[in-house]
């Protein structure tokens, strides 16, 4: 990463609430704070991994992005054009660079329709290709993720989970974009189509020269796509860093748990793993808790994490955290006053006995 | 078996075929293993391998029609469980054979309070009043690591996270004691610090319990941390087992062989591309006369279409479904 690169996607500050209607009127009396002020840049021609558990806001704030939802505040600026607070008719025009591969490749595919006429639907909203040189490109979409041509005139219920989401993929190409959301795309699949898939994402983004914002759970599957990785608990991101750096050298206590909680498929190192079990659920992301949002479950909480919501600072280069432990000033308060520095490393060695 | 103990569960050439109006699928093909006190067998295998299916035709949870056990024996101690009948398999279901499914949202019924749920295998099987009956669910959740479990006896399922239902559901299986549990993926559903919290659980509880249990996943590292022996399945047949560190150190079946490569792991250096199994799993349409997995396996050759290879011993309880030798590289 020499070269100062283009920034694609720039994220900033972005909230994504939905109201809690309640009482006889209906009346709005709180708010699921689903993504609550991310920012984030994605280069051009990069992968940007997004992990955390379910409900922790991954896929809210990937919609988000791509302004699926209306959002609560925040800027959003893709290539310069602020696409935030933009109207929907704006928006359209600028769907052809921004697209998106969902989760669940059943149901986002319509079971009335021919392939052909998926893969076509976004070039007859927005393009001027007609007729045969329509047709054309929807067959050469198909060789690109590898579907049989002949197939072009078959229904979704005749392919299996992978074909299906190749189709998904097929489709979010159609317009040539610059930047696609994959959302969970491999999660439905088998472990023996997970990597065909994930094989032909990258083989595309070399061809096509395209950006992904890759939303997934399989924190193994994003150390091999992704060339920096985000790490987001309870609507926040909370670590950010070059995939090597994050995986090498996690700093953010919710990391190291996620992390050490992946079973290794080798017995021989799996024996030498040491687990950090954390206690609890997440918490609802309708009530935060107060001070840090892992505070409830940390295993090296201190006091002031209970009352102070930690900064998301740059701590190394590219690696970004939110956490007073790499918080120097609060760290040196905590060490002067003396007897409260011991508190942290008793409370770690309550929750570590199992490891 | 080497250690001379006898098998709780005793699986031989079990057989179940779907009938339905395009024709049968054959789901489960002459699948036999035995399971012996106290030990974890891990089942692996793709959706459609037929793993589940296996498992629920061992105590009949299939409906038939569509399904038909066609062969076999199932010997829980000295009875045969699919010749006993539906009113004895009442009584084996829930107090010799308890079971884990995949979802604990829809597993449990919404309608009834936990401490109902978890009350009604003991009053039914063990024939206790209401009073023990609710003494024993507190313990029962105790156990399972549910805090506050004498008040949350009479809260309902969806007051409860992902997490804890399965906690829940383990505590009913768990409620009469049984010989053996078997647990049809039961972390698929949950978070990874959840599914850890969980595993450690199972842990805990076998150390303290000594049941034997069946675990069917898909996911190799689960199976890796906690499986005393593996099956891996493939197409509805068992294409290897043995060992959990013998499996993985030395595969033998090309499919195992694949399936480890193919899994990106985290604890080490990034590959440039991931390795893939070409191909779709098959279909099941009629009996095999021939190997499932040739036509996605590199190794195959003529042999492999002709004729379905048996499962023959490669070393000590370990044993593959292979023509091809993997030792040699040449065919056996």
């Amino acid at each position: 990463m020499s070269e100062p690169r283009k920034k694609l996607l720039e994220v900033r500050d972005l909230k994504m609430h939905f109201p809690i209607a309640g009482g006889l009127l209906r009346r709005q009396v709180g708010a699921v704070k689903a993504v609550d002020g991310v920012s984030f840049d994605i280069y051009e021609g990069e992968t940007l991994g997004i992990v955390g558990e379910s409900g922790c806001g991954k896929s809210t704030c990937g919609r988000a992005v791509l302004r699926l939802y209306d959002i609560t505040e925040g800027s959003i600026k893709i290539d310069g054009t602020e696409i935030g607070t933009m109207g929907q008719s704006a928006l359209r025009r600028m769907r052809p660079k921004m697209q998106m591969v969902f989760q669940d490749p059943q149901a986002c595919l319509n079971p009335r329709m021919t392939v052909a006429g998926i893969i076509a639907e976004p070039l007859e909203e927005h393009g001027t290709l007609k007729g045969k040189a329509r047709l054309e490109r929807v067959l050469e979409l198909m060789d690109a993720v590898g579907l049989n041509r002949n197939f072009a005139n078959r229904y979704p219920h005749a392919f299996s989970g992978g074909q299906r989401q190749r189709i998904g993929i097929a489709r979010a190409l159609a317009l040539n974009p610059r930047f696609i959301v994959c959302d969970e795309p491999i999660a439905a699949l088998d472990v023996s189509i997970q990597a065909q898939v994930v094989n032909l994402l990258e083989k595309l983004q070399d061809e096509f020269g395209l950006t992904y914002m890759f939303i997934s759970h399989d924190l193994s599957m994003v150390k091999h796509i992704a060339d920096r990785v985000a790490v987001m608990y309870l609507g926040r991101i909370i670590e950010l860093a070059e995939r090597d750096e994050l995986y090498e050298r996690p700093l953010h206590p919710y990391t190291e748990a996620l992390m050490s909680a992946v079973p290794e498929p080798d017995p021989s190192i799996e024996a030498k793993v040491e687990r950090i079990i954390l206690r609890g659920d997440v918490p609802s992301p309708a009530n935060p808790p107060k001070g840090c949002n892992f505070s409830t479950r940390c295993p090296k909480v201190m006091d002031i994490c209970r009352k102070l919501d930690p900064v998301y600072r740059e701590v190394r280069p590219g690696h970004y955290v939110a956490c007073h432990l790499h918080d120097a000033g609060i760290m040196n308060n905590q060490t002067n006053a003396g007897s409260t520095g011991a508190v942290p490393r008793h409370e770690h060695k309550q929750q570590g006995e199992d490891a | 078996m080497p250690d001379g103990a006898l098998p709780v569960l005793d699986v031989k050439n079990l057989k179940t075929v779907f009938r339905t109006r395009a024709g049968e699928i054959h789901a489960v093909n002459s699948v036999s293993f035995e399971l012996r006190p106290g030990e974890l067998l891990g089942v692996v295998g793709e959706s459609g391998s037929g793993k589940s299916v296996t498992m629920m035709s061992l105590i009949g949870l299939l409906p038939s029609p569509p399904a038909e056990v066609r062969d076999g024996h199932v010997m829980l101690g000295n009875q045969d469980l699919l010749k006993i009948g539906e009113e004895k398999l009442r009584a084996v279901r829930g107090r010799d054979v308890g079971f884990v499914f995949q979802d604990p949202m829809t597993s449990l019924n919404p309608v009834f309070t936990v401490g109902f749920q978890i009350m009604e295998p003991l009053r039914r099987h063990m024939g206790m009043d209401k009073a023990k009956a609710r003494k024993r669910a507190v313990e029962l959740l105790e156990l399972v690591g549910i805090p506050d479990a004498e008040r949350r006896l009479k809260d309902f399922p969806h007051q409860f996270s992902g997490g804890m239902r399965q906690r829940v559901m383990i505590a009913i299986a768990l409620a009469c004691d049984p010989k053996v549990l078997i647990a049809d993926e039961p972390t698929t559903a949950l978070d990874v610090t959840i599914q850890a919290q969980i595993i450690e659980l199972v842990k805990d509880l076998r150390e303290k319990l000594g049941m034997a249990i069946i675990w069917i996943t898909h996911d190799l590292g689960v199976i890796a941390g906690i499986a005393d022996r593996v099956m891996v399945m493939y197409g509805g047949q068992v294409a290897e087992h043995g060992p959990v560190r013998e499996v993985f150190a030395n595969p033998a079946h090309p499919y195992t062989r694949a399936l480890l490569k193919t899994v990106p792991k985290l604890r080490e250096p990034r590959a440039d591309k991931l390795r893939v199994i070409e191909g779709q799993p098959p279909m099941l349409g009629k009996h095999p006369s021939a190997c499932p997995f040739r036509a996605r396996c590199s190794h195959a050759f003529d042999r492999c279409a002709r004729e379905n290879p048996p499962r023959r011993e490669i070393g000590a309880g370990h044993d593959v479904a292979c023509w091809w030798d993997h030792r040699t590289g040449e065919p056996v």
